[in-house]
């Protein structure tokens, strides 16, 4: 791994190594398209969902652009229910609180609900490190804590794998009977589970929302473990970035509506839960509630006014499961935490674009992600945007078999295509040179970088005999 | 043929795209063909080169607005400027502006472009008024949807007219028709595992649905798709949109 554990920049590489291996192949595509059209199916039936979208893509802006007024306006209210609340500036800073919560808390065990911001802080491996062991409670994420895997996906974390490798995976770790029914692999997690939501001190959760007007948690299951991991143990933890929040509880009915339908085809999901504040006299729940809210990184995002348009994103993964790039290469391939189309944005942003330059070009700009963004965010326009900071800030190496870098190919292709006679004689010279290389109007192989990308894997059509240019005093008389 | 509500013989200034003048300029021809057939009358500036996507899209910004100032500068007296691709038509009509963000005088030009700038189906249905070229095709035709022409400019109906228009023509909806080919410009050569895995779908689908021709509006997407089934030897063929509706059996 390279710097961070961030390996972005290897997507070509690791994206080839995807496109070897047939059985993830089949893996990726069919839980994607399952996926996507589910989405179609769910999104049809409710009329006015391009409303709905722009609504929520309003609800969004209006809470960036006073991001400070709302984060202010959740926090009192958290703790005028009872709650504590804590800042974290960096990654390091969220892990730390965490830990000493739970120290606090006496608590050696901690069952965890799926939240891609702990993935995104590595807060297991912290935890593990202060004695402090971290049971995943969501299926998918109790998968990969046996695998040793990250995320694969923002929503179905194991999409990756079939039920054969996690049915191969529970006999290995769990030494369980060999089975591919689902309902018998969940009954053995399930077990593996069920003693630990009881005995853990600590339950630690990430939201889906967090409403500014009345300081409560809102995250969304289907599993039930999520209820558990924030109601049974004694204290409960909610790790939240600062992207989470939205204003008036009203609001959720707009992003529910939303979110079920673009992540998985369901109009809500099996759980829905709002948490406002710790148990009050004669409740359940747990005794403490701390919601931690994380910047790391999103503040400085927010200040981009370019990309702030990331930060409205509500992780559904619809853009994944419509994109035909991580279909193709799947989610590990991005190198970290987040992948996908959002991945490519994300990333670059909270990892610094050195360490993800590579992302932003890794898409063909079909714009796919676009039509089924809940929140309509323009990713393709994003990634053009961070294509150019990349080449600004962090420019790419001179690739293998190139002559010239990048930069230099440009700008010798901007001076010709400024200049009609340097274009017109380099059509010439091209036509000229082609002539050893074409064959019945095609030309198979050219070594030399960019073109041997092209012809790799495909054959490269030989220039016309004569451009239009040149056909055109004869095409004008006609 | 041509529509009588636009009285006056209208001008269009061909935009031939640096593609469809290096590898394609059969395609040009046959754009001038179909619309001089019409009554339009057609002109070309040789001093035209590209619109200066692929710089934009890898990145460089600077080199692009230099490419795309000249564009702005050659069709400031044209009725319409036409181009027979999506994708060029998406960078002048959407991302000029924001290419020359912040810059007036520049942004004048680019929005006096934008009002008279075409796609070719786009402007044989739309301006033209006309579907029915009278051509004919008597062959089982695939429309590839450009993700450009799709989803940067909606354009998904008026090709799929013209191609319904055209005699003995059967047009074939392959499943997953909208999705990319893996063209993408420079991700073709950045990223050539994935693009060619996306181009062998987009063939598969097409095989699978019996097309013998897949048709678009966009070079790029034509030239990956042919460079694929020329690889791979397989029984398909592409063609763009203006040689099928210049064809006459």
């Amino acid at each position: 791994m390279s710097e961070h554990g961030v390996d972005s920049n290897q997507i070509r590489e690791l994206g080839r190594q995807a496109l070897g291996d047939a059985h993830l192949q089949e893996a990726y595509r069919s839980s994607t398209l399952r996926l996507y059209t589910h989405r179609l199916a769910a999104v049809s039936e409710v009329p006015g969902f391009e409303r709905l979208r722009e609504r929520a893509r309003e609800l969004k802006r209006e809470v960036m652009d006073h991001l400070d007024f709302y984060l202010a306006q959740f926090a009192e209210n958290v703790e005028r229910r009872g709650g504590i609340v804590h800042w974290a500036e960096s990654a390091e800073e969220a892990r730390s609180i965490v830990g000493e919560i739970a120290r606090r808390a006496g608590a050696s065990e901690v069952v965890k609900a799926k939240t891609m911001v702990s993935e995104e802080i590595e807060l297991n491996p912290a935890l593990e490190k202060a004695g402090i062991r971290p049971f995943e409670t969501d299926l998918g994420e109790f998968i990969l804590q046996l695998s040793g895997e990250r995320p694969a996906h923002i929503v179905a974390p194991a999409i990756h794998m079939t039920r054969h490798d996690v049915s191969d995976l529970f006999v290995h770790n769990l030494h369980s009977q060999p089975t591919e029914v689902p309902e018998q692999l969940t009954a053995i997690a399930r077990r593996a589970l069920r003693e630990k939501f009881a005995s853990a001190g600590m339950g630690l959760s990430g939201a889906n929302f967090a409403v500014a007007e009345t300081g409560t948690v809102v995250v969304i299951e289907n599993e039930g473990n999520i209820r558990f991991c924030t109601t049974a143990p004694r204290v409960h933890v909610a790790l939240i970035g600062i992207e989470k929040l939205i204003p008036r509880l009203a609001d959720l009915a707009v992003f529910l509506r939303l979110l079920g339908r673009s992540g998985t085809g369901q109009k809500l999901t099996v759980y829905t839960s709002l948490l406002t504040g710790p148990r009050r006299p004669g409740e359940d729940g747990p005794e403490e509630m701390h919601v931690v809210l994380i910047d790391n990184g999103r503040i400085a995002t927010l200040a981009d006014e370019k990309m702030r348009e990331a930060l409205y994103c509500i992780r559904c993964g619809a853009c994944l499961n419509t994109c035909p790039v991580y279909r193709k290469i799947g989610g590990h391939a991005y190198g970290w935490v987040y992948s996908g189309p959002i991945g490519a944005l994300v990333t670059p942003q909270l990892t610094g674009i050195q360490n993800a330059r590579e992302l932003p070009f890794a898409s063909s700009l079909c714009g796919a992600c676009r039509d089924v963004c809940p929140v309509k965010i323009n990713i393709p326009d994003l990634l053009l945007h961070l294509r150019s900071e990349a080449q600004e800030r962090a420019p790419a190496p001179t690739p293998s078999g190139a002559a010239l870098g990048e930069r230099t190919t440009i700008r010798l292709w901007a001076w010709a295509m400024k200049r009609p006679w340097a274009y017109s004689l380099g059509s010439r010279l091209a036509r000229w040179g082609q002539r050893l290389l074409a064959r019945g109007g095609w030309i198979r192989k050219i070594p030399m970088y960019p073109a041997s990308g092209w012809t790799d894997g495909r054959d490269l059509p030989a220039l016309a005999r004569k451009t239009f240019r040149e056909r055109w005093t004869e095409i004008e008389k006609q | 043929m041509s529509n009588p509500a636009i009285a006056a013989k209208p001008r269009v200034a061909l935009f031939i795209t640096c593609l469809g003048d290096q590898f394609f300029p059969q395609v040009g021809e046959c754009v001038v063909k179909i619309l001089r057939r019409l009554g339009v009358e057609v002109t070309f500036d040789p001093r035209q080169t590209c619109c200066g996507q692929p710089a934009f899209n890898t990145g460089y910004r600077q080199e692009a607005r230099e490419v795309a100032t000249r564009v702005l500068d050659l069709f400031e007296g044209a009725d319409y400027v036409v181009a027979p691709s999506g994708s060029c038509t998406s960078m002048m009509r959407v991302y000029y502006p924001e290419l020359f963000h912040g810059e007036a005088e520049k942004l004048a030009k680019v929005e006096r472009l934008r009002t008279r700038l075409f796609e070719f189906s786009e402007f044989l249905v739309k301006v033209l008024k006309v579907e029915d070229l009278g051509a004919s095709f008597p062959h089982r035709v695939a429309y590839h949807d450009s993700c450009h022409l799709l989803r940067e400019l909606q354009i998904e109906e008026e090709p799929r007219r013209l191609l319904r228009a055209v005699r003995d023509v059967e047009l074939v909806e392959p499943q997953d028709n909208q999705l990319c080919c893996g063209f993408g410009g420079t991700f073709s050569v950045k990223f050539p595992e994935v693009s060619v895995a996306m181009g062998e779908d987009k063939l598969r689908a097409a095989a699978a649905a019996g097309a013998e021709y897949l048709v678009a509006n966009d070079s790029g997407c034509l030239m990956h798709l042919a460079g694929l089934i020329h690889r791979q030897g397989l029984p398909l063929k592409t063609l763009h949109l203006a040689e099928v509706l210049a064809s006459q059996g």
